[in-house]
């Protein structure tokens, strides 16, 4: 029999119980729409997550004070670790860097007028912008002579703009008072918008670290130093030279974990790769597990059809079927309800995935990989499902089946 | 000049119950020339049904011959059945056994479905040209349930001529039908039987015999009593002589 016949045998058989049929797609449909949906949003939140860390300058470097150390938590003097002579060795002897700022950080109130707002205050040097990738959208940077005197200046964020400026004055030039400091502000920063956790980027308030060293907290120590290396592949030999100098300053024992770390973003990008990676196979696996279901739901329909339809199957063998033909009829059957329920169940979830797009604002990305995979799946599933009804109709005995009440 | 269809030397099937061994049939020969239209009679466990499997290729002789169109056919494999069943022979049954929700048309193309040779538009075409010839040419695209059991049986006949073949294998065709609609059927069977047509008609009514050519009688397994019919009824005559319906 070719496949032609094949096919119009099983579509008749199918139509003659339509409402089974449909029943039977709708745990695949179900199945698969949800393993597109899980991998979609598995998939999407990764690309925004990854995104935007590369966003925040894929070649930073960050130095910051150890003070868990072995377990156990060493107490302030620990967190106290980096020093300014740190920074300046870094700089001098670190042939690896584009650029190294020292960073020290504060919270407190911000007043204007009337008006006041709450902010952690990142104190940084020249190159601090172009680390953590800051643009300039109006006004200037911080010069060395800022730095070198501790001046009251200071850039700001959209956020922080709008939120003293409620009249819609130009910033450039105002003075500002943090904790009753004033500053001027030289510039406003360019927009980042919000991270994917929900953290708003341009509610920052930016100072030369040695203001915020000097005037706000009165610390002779650093919290932490950002540096970045030349390029993405020049970022584990940074690394490593800097490791070098500080352990030398810092007469770290061998064999002892150092009162430091040193970690590039590509190594916390990595780390939230195999998060996320993690997360999206998990929530496949889940769907995977419904899809599994409704395969079953399918086995079990063309297992009581096989019954029901013995009589026809005795006909069929009178005039002239043979095993394999009724074999390879039940198994179209199968394949036929899999693969319809498994394009339906790719058309929904991409469907309900692009609305989660646009009603979260999430990057949800339906990948070709996730609609190969559920259709082979599913094409699998009707494969191996039907094909144990499909044999059991295929034995069975004419003579009985033509006479079977 | 004639033709044989079918020759069977010595036929015997054994059937294993448990310890014991149950011989349906004890060794039967007869044969059956084209043309002919036999009945084949016999009470319950007499080995008819039996018989009508071996010669439907349904089921293999555990000793004997059995020529089918001058082809051996007792030691075929299934699959070589299979597709003798499909050119050479045409079932009628008791419950006509035609597809539910499916039309006429669609359940007398089937045997050609399983036949390769045919594409979809000689399907069609061979399927209405049966229906024709069993004057159900208005009913073509009926489903099986919107019909009279007259008309089922007339459609499962359809099916059985489809595909030419060489015999028609009745069983107990007229069984679920009442008198005036048996008598038509037997018509329509006779009517067959004139164009040419092999026709064997396995029953236990013995009324059946007077419309046949040849009767052969079955009991426990042997035949006992194998005559040719001098005197056929006419089941048209049989049918107009019944009082005529509101």
């Amino acid at each position: 029999m070719n496949l032609n016949n094949l096919i119009s045998i099983a579509l008749r058989a199918l139509m003659n119980n339509k409402m089974r049929g449909f029943l039977t797609m709708l745990g695949i449909i179900i199945g698969v729409s949800s393993v597109i949906i899980m991998l979609a949003i598995g998939e999407g939140s990764k690309q925004s997550i990854t995104g935007e860390i590369s966003d925040m300058g894929s070649n930073m470097i960050m130095i910051q004070p150890n003070f868990n150390r072995e377990g156990v938590s060493k107490g302030s003097s620990a967190m106290e670790s980096l020093k300014i002579k740190d920074y300046k060795d870094i700089e001098m002897e670190c042939q690896y860097l584009s650029g190294v700022s020292p960073y020290v950080t504060a919270s407190g109130q911000l007043i204007y007028g009337s008006n006041n707002h709450p902010i952690r205050v990142e104190g940084g040097n020249e190159d601090y912008l172009d680390i953590r990738k800051y643009k300039i959208q109006d006004g200037v940077g911080f010069s060395e002579s800022d730095i070198k005197n501790s001046a009251k200046v200071c850039i700001v964020g959209k956020t922080v703009v709008e939120k003293l400026f409620t009249n819609g004055e130009d910033p450039i030039g105002k003075i500002i008072r943090y904790n009753s400091i004033p500053f001027q502000i030289i510039g406003v920063l360019k927009s980042k918008g919000s991270s994917t956790f929900g953290q708003d980027q341009d509610d920052v308030l930016l100072a030369p670290y040695t203001t915020v060293q000097k005037r706000i907290v009165a610390i002779d120590h650093l919290h932490a130093i950002f540096a970045s290396s030349l390029s993405e592949e020049y970022s584990t030999r940074a690394m490593n030279e800097i490791t070098d100098v500080l352990k030398r300053n810092h007469k770290s024992e061998e064999g002892k974990e150092p009162d430091f770390y040193v970690e590039s973003q590509e190594q916390i990008l990595d780390q939230i790769k195999t998060i996320t990676t993690f997360i999206t196979t998990l929530l496949g696996s889940i769907a995977g597990i419904s899809l599994l279901v409704g395969g079953i739901g399918i086995m079990n329909i063309m297992y009581v059809s096989v019954t029901e339809r013995t009589k026809e199957i005795g006909l069929r063998m009178s005039v002239g079927a043979r095993g394999r033909d009724i074999l390879a009829q039940f198994l179209v059957e199968a394949i036929i309800l899999s693969i319809t329920g498994g394009l339906i169940g790719i058309l929904f979830g991409s469907g309900v995935s692009f609305i989660i797009r646009l009603a979260s604002g999430w990057a949800v990305t339906v990948s070709t990989f996730s609609v190969l995979l559920s259709f082979a799946v599913c094409t699998i599933t009707g494969i191996f499902f039907g094909w144990y009804p499909a044999k059991k109709a295929a034995n069975l005995d004419p003579i009985e089946a033509i006479r079977y009440e | 000049m004639s033709n044989t269809i079918i020759e069977i030397k010595d036929l015997k099937r054994d059937f294993q119950v448990g310890e014991e061994t149950v011989h349906a049939l004890r060794g039967v020969s007869f044969s059956v020339q084209e043309g002919e239209f036999v009945t084949i009679m016999g009470t319950s466990g007499s080995g008819k049904s039996t018989l009508l499997n071996l010669l439907g290729c349904l089921d293999t002789p555990t000793d004997g011959e059995y020529f089918l169109d001058r082809k051996p056919v007792a030691k075929m494999s299934k699959n070589e059945r299979a597709i003798y069943r499909n050119r050479k022979i045409g079932f009628v049954f008791q419950s006509y056994n035609l597809l539910p929700k499916t039309t006429a048309l669609e359940n007398v193309e089937l045997p050609l479905l399983y036949n390769s040779e045919y594409s979809a538009a000689q399907r069609k075409e061979k399927a209405k040209k049966a229906l024709i010839d069993v004057s159900l040419e208005d009913r073509m695209l009926h489903k099986s349930q919107q019909m009279s059991g007259g008309q089922q049986q007339r459609v499962a006949i359809a099916r059985a001529l489809v595909n030419d073949p060489v015999m028609i294998l009745a069983d107990e065709a007229t069984g679920n039908l009442d008198s005036r609609t048996s008598y038509e059927i037997l018509t329509l069977m006779q009517e067959l039987h004139s164009k040419g047509r092999t026709i064997i008609f396995v029953t236990h009514n013995p009324e059946i015999s007077e419309f046949s050519s040849r009767n052969i009688v079955l009991r426990d397994g042997r035949i006992i009593e194998d005559k040719l019919n001098e005197n056929i009824k006419s089941a048209k005559q049989m049918l107009d002589s019944l009082p005529k319906e509101d």
